[in-house]
């Protein structure tokens, strides 16, 4: 009975792992199959066509794309990262360090619509006379509801690996006297900087592929425009819109498209996994 | 650095703040009434909760929505997410074990549009075939499932596309918290006689409970917020109905369907009312999951194998 007992587990556990894998397989296989066979040269380099004409492309959803998360990793990164230093090299162990690994955490966890909504009310709703950007649907703003969502997760990383930088490194610099900036900003985060490469990168895939807090900051655009104080196109939303479109030219696009987003995102991936496990501080030890 | 670690602070405030201040209009006008208040209607003298061109409100059905299709999630993902974990720390051959974790890792890095994507055109149609109409016969009696809906939208398909989205996060911090289980409890148990599910019954599970329990909760707290892949199968509508088959809304995707063309300030400061209450509530949720998850692994190597 207890063999039994056992051996059904085990086999449940297996159905489990195949049920799993499943729905993964099948979304790989339908991007795969649906995306590829109607990528091409036009989806790079044309924007959509008016409904009814074959064709077209989202190059103005790449280039949008492209601009807000150039304005995410300018306003995420550097906050990130200069908060992860805090956390591991100055704050360790205080009380100060821990409520901000909690915060970073929470906002973490924040839903990434509450994040457009928030944008908006900072951003979008409010119009100031002297500050750029305000008053209206804005790249610039959906930019910066993505690049609060980079930090907690760059935040993190960086104080991860800064920690598993071996304290020795740290006693030797200090002990040829070198001041203790100096020791942070060119031995212990420079012998890090690897890993923090990676988990930017890791940021940046995530929000590569955020829709919802665009939706009423960047708001979208089926034109050509690289003015950040305008609305712009984004793929993520591009797709959101295509997908429940009618047409099913506008479908054939919305696969290719996430076929495009998710080509980037698993060489992300891929990448931080590689270079995790192969052991990031090699320089180190 | 402190200039760049306090600014985390200022963040999060600043989003708090931002929420409060704008759905001031909505909490004086409706106070708590709003999360259970409903209207009726006149016309009909159907129960009405959302009415944005009368400028009356009730989250009452997006509350509803978020927790029905998030517990349909959760009792999908929680077996299968729990079964993975198993399979993986304890019984998976070595080379398989990479390859495996690094495929639900990439499940976690799908954009959630792209699952909505693939939920409109592939699971939806499923569901709306072959699915549908097994469950209409067979459990209808229960008038969980008594409502043929011709799109194959509503809680269940949210439900599923939100199971397949949790489960890389459940059965990750699952795997990370058995993992962390000293094997000498494995042994302890194994030299007793015990087979191997007893094993992992008595020696594994038992003592990664509250960890599992957290990663669950953790599961729950982002379903609870997610957003596109939802909105493109709940069918959006602001009812309530018994049958999951039926269309239903909830909190994140009203958000996302209504903000940017919200009619009046009412309508936009009881949708930023709702944003608040998803805030406070994955704040609950998620400090909840973190502290169970800490308790657990806290002292414990984080990769022992």
């Amino acid at each position: 009975m207890r063999g039994y007992t056992d051996h059904a587990v085990t086999v449940l556990s297996i159905l489990a792992t195949v049920l799993v894998v499943a729905p993964l397989v099948a979304i790989f296989a339908y991007l795969v199959f649906k995306g590829a066979s109607s990528l091409n040269l036009a989806f790079f380099t044309q924007i959509p066509k008016p409904v009814g004409e074959a064709g077209g492309g989202m190059a103005n959803a790449i280039l949008g794309s492209a601009l807000l998360l150039c304005v995410a990793s300018l306003m995420g990164i550097p906050i990130g990262i200069g908060g992860g230093i805090f956390l591991a090299e100055y704050g360790r162990g205080t009380k100060l360090a821990n409520g901000i690994r909690f915060t970073a955490d929470v906002l973490n966890g924040v839903p990434s619509i509450v994040m457009g909504v928030a944008v908006y009310a900072l951003i979008v709703q409010p119009k100031i006379s002297w500050l750029p950007f305000t008053g209206h649907f804005s790249g610039f703003s959906g930019g910066v509801a993505l690049g609060i969502m980079m930090i907690p997760t760059v935040c993190r990383t960086t104080e991860e690996m800064l920690l598993m930088v071996p304290h020795a490194v740290r006693e030797a610099a200090l002990g040829l006297g070198v001041p203790n900036w100096r020791s942070v900003l060119s031995i212990t985060v420079k012998t890090a900087s690897p890993g923090i490469i990676t988990g930017c990168m890791l940021a940046f895939a995530r929000v590569a592929g955020e829709t919802a807090p665009l939706i009423f900051t960047a708001l979208g655009n089926q034109f050509w425009s690289a003015n950040l104080n305008q609305p712009i196109a984004a793929l993520p939303l591009q797709i959101y819109v295509y997908a429940l479109s009618p047409y099913d030219d506008w479908h054939r696009l919305a696969w290719a498209g996430s076929l495009v987003l998710i080509v980037l995102i698993v060489l992300a991936v891929s990448l931080v996994r590689y270079v995790t496990s192969r052991g990031v501080l090699k320089g180190a030890s | 650095m402190v200039l760049c670690a306090l600014s985390i602070f200022g963040i999060v405030g600043l989003i708090a703040f931002e929420l409060v201040l704008r759905s001031q209009l909505s909490w004086h006008q409706f106070g708590f009434k709003f999360f259970y208040q409903a209207f009726v209607d006149p016309d009909t003298h159907q129960p009405l909760f959302w009415d944005p061109v009368n400028a009356r409100f009730s989250a009452l059905p997006f509350i509803y929505g978020t927790l029905v299709s998030s517990f349909l999630a959760l009792l999908m993902a929680v077996p299968l997410a729990v079964g993975l974990a198993i399979f993986l720390t304890e019984m998976c051959p070595g080379w398989l074990r990479s390859p495996l974790a690094f495929l639900t890792e990439l499940l976690a890095a799908i954009p959630s549009v792209i699952y909505g994507l693939w939920a409109v055109f592939v699971l939806v149609p499923l569901l709306r075939t072959h699915v549908n109409p097994l469950l209409i016969a067979g459990l209808g009696w229960t008038g969980l499932f008594n409502d043929n809906n011709p799109t194959g939208l509503g809680f269940l398909s949210a439900g599923v596309i939100l199971a397949i989205m949790i489960l890389p996060i459940i059965s990750s911090l699952t795997r990370e918290v058995m993992t962390a289980v000293p094997h000498s409890q494995r042994e302890a148990v194994l030299a007793l006689g015990a087979t191997r599910w007893e094993m992992i019954r008595m020696g594994v599970l038992r003592n990664a409970r509250i960890g599992i329990v957290g990663s669950v909760i953790l599961g729950l707290g982002r379903a609870l917020g997610e957003t596109m892949a939802v909105a493109m199968v709940i069918g959006a509508t602001p009812e309530i109905h018994l049958s999951l088959l039926a269309n239903g809304s909830s909190m994140a995707t009203v958000i996302a369907n209504e903000y940017a063309e919200a009619v009046g300030d009412m309508h936009l400061s009881a949708l930023t009312e709702i944003g608040l209450a998803l805030f406070v509530m994955t704040i609950v949720v998620n400090g909840l999951a973190r502290l169970l998850i800490w308790m657990v692994t806290k002292g414990a190597p984080a990769q022992v194998n």
